[in-house]
C-alpha cells in the first residue's frame, strides 16, 4: 500500500516536472533558432516571462463568443496534461501509463484538437474558420501514418502500454532494427506536422495565407491565451519524449531510487535538448511548404511507417 | 418469466399500433365506450370519468398520441428488460407458437445474442416514444394522418423484435418482410413530394432483392438439412463452396440492409424524408437488425467460419468506412450527413466482425471473442450515439423548419439544453475518449494489434493497413462532426428562421434526447458494465470469453492482458477534473483579471457579417481537394460582370454538387440493362391476336413433342 502510493507520488511529481519544464523547451528551441540565424536570442525564460504576463492580464473576449470558446483552454491543457501523464518521462512502470496507453495518447490529443477546432468556429470570423479547416485536415492524415509508425513498435513490443513497450526495448538491448528506423522517420514527420512546425506551420507568424494553428486561437488573450499556448509546448515536448524514449530509452528509471531517478531527469533533459537542436537546424535549412503539399508529405510519413509495419513482418517476427 | 417479457414487448408495441387506428374513430370509441357503461353500471367511477374525459372531443387527439406513445415506451422498456435478464441469467428459451400455417407452427428461441439486440431496441425505442408526442404534434393536418404514423411505428418496432425471437426461417423471413414492408410505409409517410416516393421506392426494391438474396442463402442451408427450423440448420454440413455461396448470399442481403458499400444507396435517400424518430430507429436499431441477421447466420447457423469471409467483411468494411465518412463530409443536409454516417459506422462493424472471422478460422477462439465483443459493443454505441444525433436533428429541424446545414449557425446561444446533448452526440461519433464510441474503437484497434498470432504472411500485412484505415476513418470522423457542430451552433446566424429559433419547450423531446446523452456518457466511463454483458453473448455464441476475463473490472479495462493494454476511464475522468480545475482555480483567484468582453478583430475594417463565416462547403474544401477522385464533383463559378468595360464583378455564382460514385458505376448499368431486357422482350408481344395464336400453337405442338 506504501508501494503504491509512493508510486502514485512520483507519478504526480513527474507529471508536474513535465509541465513545468515544457516551457523552458521552447525556450531552448528559440534561442537555437536565434543562435543559428544570427539573431540575438531572448533569455531561455522568456516563455515563463510571457504565460506569466498573459495570466495577470484581462482576458477580452469576443461579444460573439459561446461557453464552447471559454471552456476549450481548460479542456485543450487538462488534455494534454493528461498525456503528459501517459508518457514515461523519467521513470518507467509508473501507476498512471497503466490508465491508459498509447491509443488513448492519441485519443486526447484528438479531444483537445476537437475543441481547439470548435473553438476557433465559435466567434464566426473567417479566420477561426480557416484554422479550423486546415488543422483537422492535417491532424486527420497525420493521425494514421502516426498509428501506423505506433503499431509497428507495438507489435514489435506485443504491448500498447508505453511503459511496457519501452521496458522491452530495453531489455532488447541496442538492436538496429529496419522497421525502428523507418517508424522513427514517420513519427518525426509527423511530429513535426501536428505541433505545427515548419514546413507545415510556422508558429512564429501571423501571415493570413499560411497560418493554421495561429488562425484558430486569434481571438484568444489573457488566461486563456497563456492555456493554449502552454498546452503547445507541451504538445512539442510530450511528441519530443515519446520520441526520445521509444526510440532511444537508455537512461530512464527503472527503479525509484533516488539516484536512478536523478538519472532520469538528466537523461531526459540532454536527449530533449539534441532533439531541439536537430529541430532548430531543420527549421532554420528548410522552407515553409504551401497548404496543398502537405497531403505529400503526409503521406510520405504513411508510406514510411507502412514500410516499417512491413519490415517488422516480413523481416523481423519471431516465426 | 422471459419469455412472457419478450412477448409483452412484441405485443405491446402491436397494441400501439392498433391504438392509433382509433385516431379517425372518435365516434365509434364514443359509442364503445357507451356500451362499455350501458353493460356495467358499477363499473370503477373513477376509470369512467378518466375515459369520458379522454373521449373529449378537444383533448382526444392529444390524449390518443400520447397513450400510443406510452404503449410504445412500456414496449420498449420490456424489452430492454427482456434482454437483460436473458443477458444477466444467460439462458436459452424455446417455445412454439400455433400461428401460421397448421403444419408450420413457428419457433421462437430467445438467447444472449437476441437478448443483446433486444436490449438497444428496448433504449432506442424507449428513447423515441419520450421524443414521439412532441415531434408527431407537427404532423396535425389530414395530409399526413396520425393513424398511419402511429400504426407502421407500432408495426415495425414489433417487426424488428419478432425477427430476434425467430428460430426458423419462415418465421424470420415473415417477420423481416414485417419490418421492411412497414419502414417502406413510414419513409413514404409524406409522400407529396416526389423525392419521397422515390427514396421509399429505392428502399422497398433494395429491401426486397435483399430479401431474396435471404431466402436463397436459407434455401441453400436447407437443401443440406432436414426442415427449416434454425436447429436443422445449425446440423446441415455443408461443403465449403456451398457455405461460402451461403454466405455471399447472406451478405448480399443484410449487407444492403445493413447499407455497407456499394448497396449503400438507399440510406442516404430513405433517412433524409423519414420523420426524424423514424430514421433514429431506422438508422440505430434497424441496421442493427440486419446485422444481428449476419451474426446469426454465418457465426451460429453455418458454424465453421472460414477466414476467407473474414477477409471480404475486412475489404467490405473498411470501403464502407472511408467512403461513407468520406461522403457523409460533403453533405449540407444533415440527415443526409448522418445516413452517410451510418454507412461508415456499420463499416467498421463489418471490419472488427471480419477479424472476428479471420481469428476464429485460424484456431484463435478467445482473439475471436474479442473482434465480436468489438463488433458488438460497437454497434451498441453506435445505436445511442446515431439515435441521439437523429433526435437532436429532428428538433432542430422542428425549430428552424430546415435541415441544411449551411443555413444554419449561432444555435448554442438559442438552444443552450439542446446544444449541450447534441455536443454529447458529436463527441461519442467523433471517438473521443471518456465517451462510448472511444471504447468500441480502442477495442478494435486491440483486436486488429493480436495480429501476430497469425501465421498467414498476407494477413499479418493486411491488418494493419485495415486498422490505418480505421484511425484515417476515426479522424475524418472528428473532422466531420467539428464541421456538423461548428455550422449548426457557433458562429453567427445564417438565415432568419434560426434567428427566431428558440429552445425546444416540449420536455419529452429533450428528456429522450437526454436519456441517451446520459447513456453515452455513463458506458464511456464505465464500459465494464456493458461489456461484461456482451462477454456472456460471446461465451454463448462461441463457447469463448474474453481472453483475460479477471481484468473486467468497473475500474479497468483489459481485454488481452494487464500486461498488453489498459485503459481506466474512471482514472482518466478524476485525472482531467484534476487537471482541470486546479487550473480553473489558480488562474481565476486574482479578481482584477475578470473576463471583459469587447468586439470581435474584425481587422479595422467594420462589420463582420455571417456571410464571411466558413461556410459548409468552404470547410470541407481541403479534403474535397485531396481525395478528389472520391466523388464526382461538379463545380462552376460564374460571374455577373458590368460596368463599361464589363470588368466589374456585380455578384458571384458558386455552383457545387457533389454525386456518389456508385450510381454511374453499379446502379445505371443495371437499369439499362433491365430496360433493355424489357424491351427485347416487349418485343414479342405484338398486342395482334394472331401472333398470340400462333404462339399458342407452338407451344402446343413443341409440347406434343416434348411428350411423344
Amino acid at each position: 500500500m506504501g508501494d503504491q502510493l509512493m508510486n502514485w507520488l512520483i507519478a504526480i511529481l513527474q507529471t508536474a516536472l513535465f509541465v513545468a519544464l515544457a516551457p523552458l523547451l521552447a525556450g531552448w528551441l528559440k534561442w537555437c533558432k536565434c543562435y543559428l540565424q544570427n539573431r540575438r536570442a531572448p533569455s531561455l525564460l522568456q516563455p515563463y516571462r510571457d504565460l506569466l504576463k498573459l495570466t495577470n492580464k484581462q482576458p477580452v473576449v469576443a461579444e460573439q463568443a459561446s461557453w464552447i470558446f471559454l471552456i476549450a483552454p481548460y479542456i485543450i491543457f487538462s488534455a494534454t496534461v493528461l498525456a503528459a501523464t501517459v508518457v514515461p518521462f523519467i521513470a518507467v512502470d509508473l501507476p498512471t501509463s497503466a490508465s491508459a496507453d498509447v491509443i488513448v495518447l492519441v485519443g486526447f490529443f484528438a479531444f483537445a484538437r476537437f475543441f481547439l477546432a470548435l473553438a476557433g468556429l465559435d466567434i464566426g470570423t473567417a479566420f477561426g474558420g480557416m484554422g479550423s479547416s486546415r488543422e483537422m485536415t492535417i491532424s486527420s492524415l497525420a493521425e494514421p501514418a502516426m498509428l501506423m509508425a505506433i503499431f509497428t513498435l507495438t507489435m514489435t513490443a506485443s504491448t500498447t502500454n508505453l511503459s511496457f513497450a519501452i521496458t522491452h526495448v530495453l531489455n532488447e538491448g541496442l538492436v538496429l532494427r529496419p522497421s525502428f528506423v523507418f517508424a522513427l522517420s514517420a513519427l518525426v514527420l509527423v511530429a513535426i506536422a501536428e505541433t505545427g512546425r515548419i514546413p507545415v506551420d510556422n508558429p512564429a507568424t501571423h501571415l493570413e495565407l499560411t497560418m493554421i494553428h495561429e488562425a484558430m486561437i486569434l481571438e484568444y488573450s489573457g488566461r486563456h491565451l497563456a492555456l493554449i499556448e502552454w498546452a503547445s509546448q507541451l504538445k512539442l515536448m510530450l511528441y519530443g519524449v515519446l520520441i526520445a524514449n521509444i526510440f532511444f530509452p537508455w537512461g530512464i528509471a527503472e527503479a525509484f531510487s533516488a539516484e536512478a531517478l536523478g538519472y532520469g531527469v538528466l537523461a531526459i533533459v540532454g536527449k530533449l535538448a539534441i532533439l531541439a537542436v536537430f529541430l532548430a537546424i531543420a527549421e532554420t535549412l528548410v522552407a515553409k511548404m504551401r497548404l496543398f503539399r502537405v497531403q505529400e508529405y503526409l503521406s510520405f510519413a504513411y508510406l514510411l511507417g507502412l514500410l516499417g509495419m512491413l519490415s517488422h513482418i516480413i523481416l523481423e517476427a519471431s516465426r | 418469466m422471459i419469455l412472457v417479457l419478450a412477448y409483452g414487448a412484441v405485443l405491446l408495441s402491436f397494441a400501439s399500433g392498433l391504438l392509433a387506428l382509433l385516431m379517425n374513430q372518435r365516434q365509434a370509441a364514443l359509442e364503445f365506450s357507451q356500451f362499455i357503461n350501458e353493460k356495467f353500471p358499477g363499473g370503477n367511477q373513477c376509470c369512467r370519468a378518466l375515459l369520458a374525459n379522454c373521449l373529449e372531443e378537444k383533448k382526444f387527439p392529444d390524449r390518443l398520441r400520447k397513450a400510443v406513445f406510452v404503449l410504445l415506451g412500456l414496449s420498449g422498456v420490456f424489452a430492454t428488460l427482456a434482454g437483460l435478464s436473458v443477458l444477466l441469467s444467460q439462458q436459452v428459451v424455446t417455445d412454439q407458437l400455433g400461428l401460421g400455417l397448421p403444419w408450420l407452427p413457428w419457433h421462437v428461441r430467445f438467447d444472449c445474442l437476441s437478448g443483446f439486440f433486444f436490449l438497444i431496441i428496448g433504449i432506442a425505442v424507449s428513447a423515441v416514444s419520450l421524443y414521439g408526442p412532441g415531434y408527431v404534434n407537427s404532423y396535425n393536418d389530414s395530409q399526413h394522418p396520425f393513424a398511419v404514423l402511429g400504426l407502421f411505428t407500432g408495426l415495425f418496432v414489433a417487426g424488428m423484435l419478432l425477427v430476434l425471437l425467430a428460430d426458423d426461417a419462415f418465421f424470420f423471413m415473415i417477420a423481416w418482410e414485417l419490418m421492411s414492408v412497414a419502414s417502406y410505409f413510414l419513409v413514404a409517410f409524406q409522400h407529396e413530394n416526389s423525392a419521397n416516393r422515390r427514396a421509399a421506392f429505392i428502399y422497398l426494391l433494395m429491401a426486397e432483392v435483399g430479401a431474396l438474396a435471404i431466402i436463397l442463402g436459407f434455401g441453400v442451408l436447407a437443401s443440406f438439412s432436414n426442415g427449416f427450423t434454425f436447429d436443422a440448420l445449425r446440423e446441415a454440413h455443408l461443403s465449403s463452396t456451398w457455405a461460402s455461396i451461403a454466405f455471399m448470399l447472406a451478405l448480399l442481403g443484410f449487407g444492403m440492409k445493413a447499407g455497407i458499400v456499394p448497396v449503400h444507396v438507399w440510406l442516404p435517400e430513405a433517412h433524409p424524408v423519414a420523420p426524424s424518430h423514424i430514421s433514429a430507429l431506422m438508422s440505430g436499431v434497424m441496421l442493427k437488425v440486419a446485422l444481428y441477421g449476419l451474426i446469426r447466420f454465418c457465426f451460429d447457423l453455418l458454424g465453421d467460419v472460414q477466414w476467407q469471409w473474414g477477409v471480404v467483411l475486412l475489404i467490405l468494411g473498411t470501403v464502407s468506412a472511408l467512403g461513407g465518412i468520406l461522403y457523409a463530409m460533403m453533405q449540407a443536409n444533415l440527415k443526409r450527413l448522418l445516413a452517410y454516417s451510418s454507412v461508415e459506422n456499420i463499416g467498421i462493424i463489418f471490419m472488427v466482425l471480419g477479424l472476428s472471422m479471420i481469428f476464429m478460422a485460424n484456431g484463435h477462439p478467445k482473439l475471436a471473442a474479442l473482434g465480436l465483443l468489438a463488433a458488438l459493443l460497437h454497434a451498441f454505441n453506435h445505436a445511442l450515439f446515431k439515435n441521439l444525433l437523429f433526435l437532436g436533428a429532428g428538433i432542430l429541424h422542428h425549430q428552424t423548419h430546415q435541415l441544411n446545414i449551411d443555413m444554419m449557425g449561432g444555435l448554442i446561444k438559442k438552444m443552450p439544453k439542446t446544444s449541450v446533448l447534441f455536443l454529447i452526440g458529436c463527441m461519442s461519433i467523433s471517438s473521443l475518449p471518456l465517451f462510448n464510441g472511444f471504447v468500441s474503437e480502442w477495442l478494435a484497434f486491440q483486436t486488429a494489434l493480436q495480429v501476430d498470432v497469425l501465421d498467414n504472411g498476407v494477413l499479418r500485412s493486411l491488418i494493419p493497413v485495415a486498422a490505418a484505415a480505421l484511425a484515417l476513418t476515426a479522424a475524418l470522423a472528428a473532422a466531420c462532426f467539428v464541421k456538423v457542430y461548428g455550422m449548426i451552433f457557433l458562429g453567427q446566424s445564417r438565415s432568419h428562421y434560426c434567428d427566431k429559433a428558440h429552445e425546444i419547450q416540449d420536455k419529452g423531446m429533450l428528456a429522450g434526447s437526454a436519456l441517451l446523452a446520459a447513456l453515452c456518457f455513463v458506458f464511456g466511463v464505465f464500459p465494464g458494465l456493458i461489456i461484461s454483458l456482451i462477454n456472456n453473448v460471446a461465451g454463448q455464441l462461441l463457447g469463448e470469453t474474453l481472453p483475460n476475463e479477471g481484468a473486467l473490472g468497473w475500474l479497468w479495462l483489459a481485454p488481452v492482458s494487464s500486461a498488453q493494454a489498459s485503459y481506466a476511464p474512471p482514472l482518466v475522468l478524476i485525472g482531467a477534473l484534476l487537471a482541470a480545475g486546479i487550473c480553473f482555480w489558480f488562474l481565476r483567484r486574482n479578481p482584477s483579471t475578470v473576463m471583459r468582453r469587447a468586439e470581435t478583430w474584425d481587422c479595422g475594417y467594420g462589420g463582420l457579417t455571417p456571410k464571411m463565416q466558413y461556410s459548409c462547403s468552404a470547410f470541407t474544401m481541403p479534403f474535397r481537394r485531396i481525395f478528389s477522385k472520391v466523388w464526382i464533383i461538379d463545380e462552376q463559378i460564374k460571374k455577373d460582370m458590368q460596368g463599361a468595360m464589363n470588368q466589374d464583378v456585380a455578384a458571384v455564382h458558386y455552383h457545387l454538387e457533389v454525386s456518389d460514385h456508385t450510381w454511374p458505376l453499379l446502379y445505371q448499368p443495371i437499369e439499362r440493362a433491365v430496360n433493355l431486357t424489357a424491351a427485347t422482350v416487349g418485343r414479342i408481344q405484338t398486342g395482334n391476336i394472331r401472333t398470340y395464336l400462333g404462339y399458342s400453337f407452338a407451344t402446343l405442338i413443341l409440347m406434343l413433342w416434348v411428350i411423344s
